[in-house]
């Protein structure tokens, strides 16, 4: 083994790794809320009564969630534009992961809408709520508690696949790491802390989501 | 630019999904092999090892898995100072990625088994290997075969991204012919198609079986 480790690589360009880890934490935000919402969406659809809408989101969700996302990604970046719709690589990324979560959450989400038992809709409906209050009060926030793990789950997974939006040269962590390996050659040592920021970042969002799991949902022992 | 009929397109990328189902193979065979060690070590009544098998999991569970290949391309190959031919580091990486996750699942599945079944193993006289492979396993087995049909799938698609570092598969010839043809909508559209077909017949497996596991209770 005629290789010597160089960390000093990773000391001088410091600035560029904060940068990476603030521009992912940046972009999975932002799919993420976007996916959130095509979630609620979809599983709106899946619990509903129209057979079509039904069909369309059991449809979205096995599509999306029986093919990878580096192909997803592409059929974006790379496919879009020959129907006429031109996407940077960061509108990109945002979609392609937006549609990724949105399919597991759609899933996860509908989990939780069905767990909710129909006599405490029922119980709703005998208090005079009206349609919004029921769904609002009784289905989603006590909903939300029971998917709450899972939404967590599936958030460090979105936060994994980031990395991915690097091949189409969108900015963010793993980018700056091809980068800066282009220039030193410093491969392992730079692959190696980027990993490692990963799972910092991932060790913050779960520790975060923990005291919010705490300060919100501990109501949800009670009602089961 | 060069033309492709849409057969010789679909024909290019149906002859390169058998080394996407090859990668597969090998990374869930090799996967669940070492995985099965890492879960025997992730319950076993021993901290050191239960702590090393912890950290090993930790590692891969929370790093992208496009890191973990080009640490195991660029890095290995550096620190080792062999080439790493694209074939062998997908390899090596999809299988320590899917051992970390599977020893994961079972890890679980073992866990679920009542307390009252170790006990009753000891009661029998068994030691800790009896017990395990008399009593709990097969019980445990029986419960993780749903959830490990699912990752199969995951594994399939986690093979995607061996195209990243060179390793000609689906993904990368579907890359490869839209470069060529300029008709990435089309070919894209064909290569996600042809992952659905491996995927989706796997995904309803794992949910047949987990229905019927949780109809016998």
């Amino acid at each position: 083994m005629n290789y010597t480790l160089q960390f000093s690589v990773i000391w001088n360009n410091f600035g560029f790794f904060i940068q990476g880890v603030l521009l992912t934490l940046q972009l999975a935000f932002v799919s993420i809320a976007i996916g959130l919402v095509l979630g609620i969406l979809g599983a709106l659809g899946r619990t509903s009564v129209h057979r079509i809408l039904n069909a369309i989101a059991v449809a979205y969700v096995e599509f999306i969630r029986n093919t990878p996302f580096l192909i997803q990604l592409f059929f974006f970046f790379f496919g879009l534009p020959s129907i006429g719709v031109r996407l940077n690589s960061w509108q990109a990324a945002v979609l392609a992961l937006a549609i990724n979560f949105g399919a597991y959450a759609t899933e996860i989400i509908r989990a939780g809408i069905e767990g909710i038992r129909k006599g405490q809709i029922e119980a709703g409906m005998a208090l005079g709520l009206n349609k919004l209050q029921i769904f609002r009060r009784v289905v989603l926030i006590p909903a939300l508690g029971n998917i709450y793990p899972s939404l967590v789950g599936q958030t460090v997974i979105a936060i994994l696949f980031t990395s991915v939006v690097s091949q189409i040269s969108a900015e963010e962590l793993t980018f700056v790491g091809t980068y800066l390996e282009s220039r030193t050659f410093r491969s392992f040592e730079i692959y190696l802390t980027i990993s490692l920021l990963y799972l910092v970042m991932i060790w913050i969002v779960k520790a975060i989501a923990f005291l919010i799991q705490k300060k919100y949902f501990r109501f949800m022992q009670f009602i089961r | 630019m060069q033309s492709f009929t849409l057969t010789q397109i679909l024909m290019n990328l149906l002859w390169a999904t058998r080394w996407t189902v090859a990668l597969s193979a090998i990374a869930f065979i090799g996967g669940g092999l070492v995985g099965f060690l890492v879960m025997l070590m992730r319950i076993s009544p021993r901290k050191i090892f239960r702590y090393l098998s912890g950290i090993y999991v930790e590692f891969f569970q929370g790093t992208p898995l496009l890191m973990q290949l080009f640490l195991t391309f660029f890095g290995l190959s550096v620190l080792l100072g062999i080439n790493l031919s694209p074939w062998v580091a997908a390899a090596i990486a999809l299988t320590t990625y899917s051992s970390a996750f599977l020893a994961e699942i079972w890890r679980g599945s073992v866990a679920a088994i009542p307390q009252g079944q170790w006990e009753a193993a000891n009661a029998l006289g068994f030691n800790y290997v009896r017990q395990l492979q008399r009593i709990i396993l097969p019980q445990a087995v029986k419960m993780s075969v749903p959830p490990t049909v699912g990752f199969a799938v995951q594994v399939i698609k986690g093979t995607s991204l061996a195209s990243v570092i060179g390793f000609v598969e689906l993904a990368r010839t579907a890359t490869s012919i839209s470069n060529v043809t300029f008709q990435p909508f089309l070919v894209f559209s064909f290569a996600a198609l042809i992952y659905f077909c491996l995927c989706f017949p796997l995904s309803l497996l794992s949910k047949r079986l987990e229905q019927r596991f949780a109809l016998q209770g």
